[in-house]
């Protein structure tokens, strides 16, 4: 008890940070219209490269400058974040589910469905994982479902693993036991029982492996292997801002600033998550 | 007439063929407390566990007859043991910090057996809880079924667990180590609790511990096992004054004295334990 008091006590500052953060990010993904001051897709050419709004040649209403193209760069970031958003969600739960629901297998029942899951997962993360993300966009066609497909094929390992370890230990418990002495099935035990004791390891998961979708989908999109590249995406728009990065840096700095401390603030919260229910920290 | 026989149970690691069990025979007359003594590793543990059917996947039972009552355990379809079990036996684990669901109740926890096993109603579960909780001396019976596990001390944690096994009136409880993980200032009590309530329901106990004293205080019969054999069956009074097998001497000769605080503790002589070995090998063929 002492302990996991003192643990509580120590991340408030972190977790509020990056809750904050979250907050802002997703209210950006779900009112991307309304809060952006331009249209994200208007291409204006007199306007190109205008700077951000503290330098000398700002226009009012650019607040963070214009790409090439002249198109605004704050608006372009706030409908990134709402694929962003999209992808860290789909993919996350969609990875989450499959993971989860092999690792509470493998973990509880053991024996050869264990041991054919646990080698699929083994080889599947011998791949690079990167690599193997875009070869798969590449097989499967670039847009959103694709990024997400991808995402999800890729990383439901990340979840088998810790589900299955977690399971394991949660099994070896004597409460298992009991259950079972008291005439439950396996089904019922492994979902009433084993199951809630899982549950906050699988949530610290979720909440890194959303950072981890956002950094993948802004990878695929760097390379062009995202959707289409007028769509705003962070990737994109880093990439794109490359090119002109002694012209018009702005392009460039603003959207990794946001994807850092995106992800950043997802990597936050899940730790901050895991530590408050390991149990070993418990 | 015996309540629970065992005859000859052989229980083997899967793969290796490792003998944990050799042959392992035992009677416990209704109403009974038997004892199971014997060093870690000496298959105690997994006599209850072989009866409750709830072995590790890695140990198999490879022979051998137990029976509860007039019912053949072993020749049962799993199904039906399974529901056999549920019914008349009950669960007292060792250690009380893994033995609830830390996150669930304690009031689900105990009326699960009260609603699954005798299929009573939500109100009439809680009702019996509550009347077991003060059963076991927990005061504020109330307040204790909505708390987790965690809200509860370590002898609570193990009242709350006598008290669940002894909620759906067993025929069979078998506990396993039920002090060994608690405070010795709180042992005695927990033993003294469950030896009450086992003369109250006149349940039949299989009672597991490496504690001589702990068998003195609550069981009427003991068996004296070594690397998964009996090798000595007694009467308490017996066994405690004039036991047979040099072994169970040497392990009488290792305990700690009250009354003797001086006398020396032997450790049991290397060569008791090997002829014990040998005899216990001696049914692998």
């Amino acid at each position: 008890m002492a302990e996991a008091l003192q643990i509580r006590r120590r991340t408030p500052l972190r977790l509020w940070l990056s809750c904050g953060w979250l907050t802002v990010f997703f209210a950006c993904a779900i009112f991307a219209g309304p809060l952006s001051p331009q249209d994200p897709l208007a291409q204006d050419l007199l306007f190109e490269r205008l700077p951000p709004f503290w330098a000398s040649g700002a226009e009012p209403g650019f607040w963070l400058g214009t790409d090439s193209l002249g198109r605004d760069v704050l608006s372009r970031m706030i409908h990134g974040a709402r694929i962003a958003a999209i992808v860290a969600l789909v993919a996350g739960f969609g990875a989450c589910i499959i993971g989860t629901t092999l690792g509470l297998i493998a973990g509880y029942y053991r024996g050869w469905v264990d041991q054919i899951i646990s080698r699929i997962v083994d080889v599947w993360m011998s791949f690079p994982a990167v690599l193997f993300a875009i070869l798969l966009v590449a097989v499967i066609g670039t847009g959103l479902t694709s990024v997400i497909v991808a995402i999800v094929v890729i990383d439901w390992t990340r979840f088998c693993r810790v589900v299955r370890a977690e399971t394991m230990a949660q099994s070896r418990m004597d409460y298992v036991d009991s259950a079972r002495i008291a005439g439950f099935s396996r089904a019922r035990t492994l979902f009433r029982e084993v199951f809630p004791n899982v549950l906050p390891v699988i949530i610290a998961v979720l909440t890194l492996e959303m950072g981890i979708a956002v950094v993948v989908e802004a990878i695929l999109s760097f390379v062009n292997l995202s959707i289409s590249s007028d769509d705003p995406t962070w990737g994109g728009m880093i990439s794109e801002g490359r090119l002109s990065i002694h012209q018009a840096w702005w392009v460039l700095v603003f959207p990794m600033i946001t994807l850092f401390l995106t992800v950043l603030s997802f990597t936050q919260l899940g730790e901050a998550l895991r530590e408050r229910f390991d149990p070993v920290l418990r | 007439m015996s309540f629970l026989t065992i005859q000859d149970l052989d229980v083997r690691l899967r793969g290796s063929g490792q003998r944990l069990l050799r042959g392992v025979s035992l009677e416990v007359a209704q109403g009974q407390v038997h004892g199971l003594v014997g060093e870690s590793g000496a298959g105690k543990s997994m006599i209850g566990k072989a009866i409750l059917d709830v072995l590790p996947r890695s140990v198999e039972i490879a022979g051998g007859r137990i029976t509860l009552g007039e019912t053949d355990l072993t020749a049962l379809p799993a199904k039906a043991r399974r529901h056999e079990l549920g019914q008349r036996t009950a669960l007292i684990p060792q250690d009380p910090l893994t033995a609830l669901n830390p996150a669930r109740r304690i009031g689900g926890q105990i009326t699960d057996r009260l609603t699954r096993v005798l299929g009573w109603g939500a109100a009439r579960a809680d009702a019996r809880a509550v009347e077991l909780l003060d059963e076991v001396q927990i005061s504020d019976p109330a307040r204790v079924m909505k708390s987790y596990p965690h809200e509860l001390s370590g002898g609570m944690r193990q009242r709350v667990l006598i008290a669940a096994a002894f909620a759906a009136e067993p025929e069979l409880i078998i506990a396993d180590e039920p002090t060994t993980a608690l405070d010795v200032t709180v042992q005695k009590q927990i033993l003294k609790m469950i030896a009450a309530m086992q003369a109250a329901h006149n349940t039949t106990m299989l009672f597991v511990t490496h504690d001589l004293g702990v068998v003195a205080r609550v069981c009427q019969r003991v068996s004296v096992l070594f690397a998964g054999h009996v090798v000595e069956d007694a009467d308490i009074h017996t066994l405690l004054s004039v036991p047979g097998h040099p072994y169970s001497q040497a392990l009488l000769s290792a305990t700690p004295r009250y009354d003797d605080p001086r006398a020396s503790l032997r450790p049991v002589p290397q060569s008791v334990i090997d002829a014990t070995r040998a005899e216990a090998e001696a049914h692998d063929v």
